[in-house]
């Protein structure tokens, strides 16, 4: 069941971040391709392999390079390589290890679509990620890869690229753009502000993400079709799961989009090898922070959008988090929403308050001084964030931050609902601390 | 005082000029500025508001919003601990008193000596590594009380060469030759891409 591996083929070559390192694993070949074809052809090419999206919406990436009004020039690329929801460690590694795949895709999407201008913007905690993409900018302008006149054609481009300075936020395209035009990175309301039409600085503008474009190489050379007939019917491809938490190997690994299952991922010996210390699973986030929680009797679903999205859950950034049986889910739980109510930006009511709260009485609960109604109260701030707890959630907010917040809330207090219960009789138990006393 | 040295306003305008929008390169700018002070105090705020065309209360309107920039000094190791959902179930809360005892803070404080910071972070992008740490947005995986103490004690002993001192995010610059260079596209100017031919 092993497939060739596509985005992570040179992760074992030691000099794959250098230029020659790369043109002698046969880099730049796509691009190449890409420019002895029509520029419409290389966007059909991409439509064709079905290429989902791989940072946490998992729209075809084909479909919304056509949003792009026709006649409205400049159009711009921006790399969202912004990755810091939890669990999620991929496009570093991409960016470090083979950071002219990246470029060689925003070079190809920029061709393809006359974008001319891309920023490349990689989050600020990652020093290693900014060295190994600026030496390989560097090392490309002066081949001719970059810039003016690429490989002697007419098509020229900059790849200019941007260091961000931490906030989870900007990982939301909009709020992407608005942190690219200096301001805070807030998430603009759509509609108006879908990027393909208007982007930034109000142009059109395509917001892909780092292993998104590092898959193009690898579909221009190979063609569309190959693509797709990797994977499952829908997802398609390879993609990269990160496996963390209570597993003998956690790691990352590339595999077949849409049919390796979550138990193949989690147990089977060449991926994470199942539980550590022998222990029982409890649960497992299948996509990121954001996600709600999958148990035992979701093992055997496939790793596919659809599917996922149906069972009330998402793959979302490619991020698998694994508890055991020792895990305390109240604490996780607290854990999860601390992480939203720290990264809220501010600009929704609902979200800026809601988040707020959640944390501060589930803090309440772990520290066994919860009020009797806590629980009661924890479910109506959810309700008002993301009204039924639907999925996908019914937005009161311009982004999904604040509804992801309510995803952990709801899965642990559908399953877990005694270990909550728990800590409540047990901040009863306890004697109050006296306003005053004396 | 902390306005910047004539190889870095330099260096601001050059980035500056890659941006079709001087004020996109704020962010930069503000990481050009705390690389010089390892942190970015008022009066370089006040210039980079000069350089992009903006109030000085913009600048600071941005710069609050990204934990990155700092507008105190901090120790010259920021060592950040992460307490994401991974690292949490794989003995981050272990780690980070662990590190408060070893350094004798708190997270958010430095120590008297100005060497060391420590704060709890969220997610650092190395999930499958767990506990996972930075020090001055360096990596170190997989970390134990025991290389926790080393990593400390060669730091103080400056045996780490490898890290730079807060403020230098990377070593390795972009630099765009002007020979090379197509430009920065100007959303106030209506072109086809001359690849794209008339279609």
């Amino acid at each position: 069941m092993a497939v060739d591996h596509i985005i992570t083929k040179r992760f074992n070559i030691v000099d794959a971040h250098t230029l020659d390192g790369y043109l002698a694993s046969g880099g730049y070949r796509g691009l190449r391709r890409a420019l002895e074809m029509v520029p419409s052809d290389v966007h059909e090419e991409v439509k064709t392999a079905s290429l989902l999206g791989r940072g946490g919406a998992g729209f075809p990436a084909g479909v919304k390079w056509g949003f792009c009004p026709p006649g409205v020039w400049p159009r711009y690329l921006v790399v969202n390589g912004d990755e810091s929801e939890p669990g999620t460690y991929k496009d570093r590694l991409l960016m470090e290890r083979d950071p002219h795949q990246l470029i060689e895709g925003c070079l190809i999407a920029s061709y393809a679509l006359g974008l001319s201008q891309c920023f490349l913007y990689v989050r600020g905690e990652m020093a290693e990620a900014q060295e190994r993409v600026a030496a390989a900018l560097n090392e490309a302008y002066e081949a001719g890869y970059i810039g003016k006149n690429i490989c002697g054609t007419d098509f020229s481009v900059d790849i200019v690229l941007h260091w961000g300075a931490g906030a989870y936020i900007v990982g939301e395209e909009t709020a992407l753009l608005e942190s690219l035009e200096g301001r805070r990175g807030m998430p603009r309301l759509k509609p108006p502000a879908f990027p393909a039409s208007f982007g930034l600085y109000g142009k059109p503008t395509i917001v892909n993400n780092v292993e998104t474009l590092s898959n193009l190489p690898w579909i221009i050379e190979h063609g569309g079709a190959a693509f797709a007939e990797l994977g499952g019917e829908q997802s398609t491809g390879t993609r990269m799961f990160a496996v963390s938490g209570h597993v003998k190997r956690p790691g990352v690994y590339e595999v077949e989009f849409g049919v390796t299952t979550f138990r193949e991922i989690i147990y089977a010996d060449e991926y994470a090898g199942g539980i550590a210390g022998g222990r029982e699973l409890k649960c497992f986030i299948p996509g990121g922070a954001s996600a709600p929680w999958f148990y035992e009797e979701h093992l055997d679903l496939p790793l596919d959008k659809a599917t996922v999205d149906q069972a009330g859950s998402m793959l979302g950034s490619g991020a698998i988090v694994v508890m055991d049986e020792t895990t305390d889910a109240v604490a996780a739980c607290h854990n999860l929403v601390r992480f939203f109510a720290r990264e809220s930006c501010g600009k929704c009511t609902p979200c800026r308050e809601g988040t707020a709260w959640m944390e501060q009485i589930l803090s309440r609960v772990l520290h066994r001084q919860a009020r009797p109604d806590d629980l009661d109260l924890l479910l109506d701030i959810c309700d008002n964030i993301s009204p039924g707890f639907a999925w996908p959630p019914k937005m009161t907010t311009i982004c999904p931050l604040g509804p992801s917040a309510v995803s952990p809330v709801i899965s642990a207090l559908g399953r877990f609902k005694d270990e909550f219960e728990t800590y409540i009789a047990q901040s009863q138990a306890r004697p109050r601390i006296p306003v005053a006393s004396g | 005082m902390s306005r910047f040295i004539d190889e870095n306003l330099r260096l601001a305008r050059e980035i500056i000029a890659r941006y079709p929008k001087p004020r996109s390169a704020m962010i930069p700018l503000l990481h050009l500025a705390q690389e010089q002070n390892g942190y970015v105090p008022q009066d370089a705020m006040e210039e980079v508001a000069e350089l992009v065309g903006v109030s000085s209360a913009e600048v600071l309107g941005t710069l609050s919003f990204y934990e990155m920039f700092k507008q105190i000094q901090p120790g010259r190791y920021q060592v950040n601990i992460c307490h994401g959902i991974s690292c949490f179930l794989c003995g981050a809360g272990e780690l980070l008193s662990h590190a408060e005892e070893k350094l004798g803070i708190k997270s958010g404080g430095t120590t008297p000596d100005g060497m060391f910071s420590l704060e709890a972070v969220e997610c650092i992008a190395a999930c499958t590594e767990a506990p996972a740490l930075q020090v001055n947005y360096r990596y170190s995986h997989r970390s134990t009380s025991e290389g926790f103490d080393e990593l400390v004690d060669a730091l103080a002993a400056g045996d780490r060469t490898d890290i730079p001192e807060h403020g230098i995010l990377a070593t390795v610059r972009q630099r765009i030759p002007s020979e090379r260079a197509a430009g920065a596209s100007s959303p106030d100017v209506s072109e086809v891409p001359v690849w794209l031919g008339e279609g």
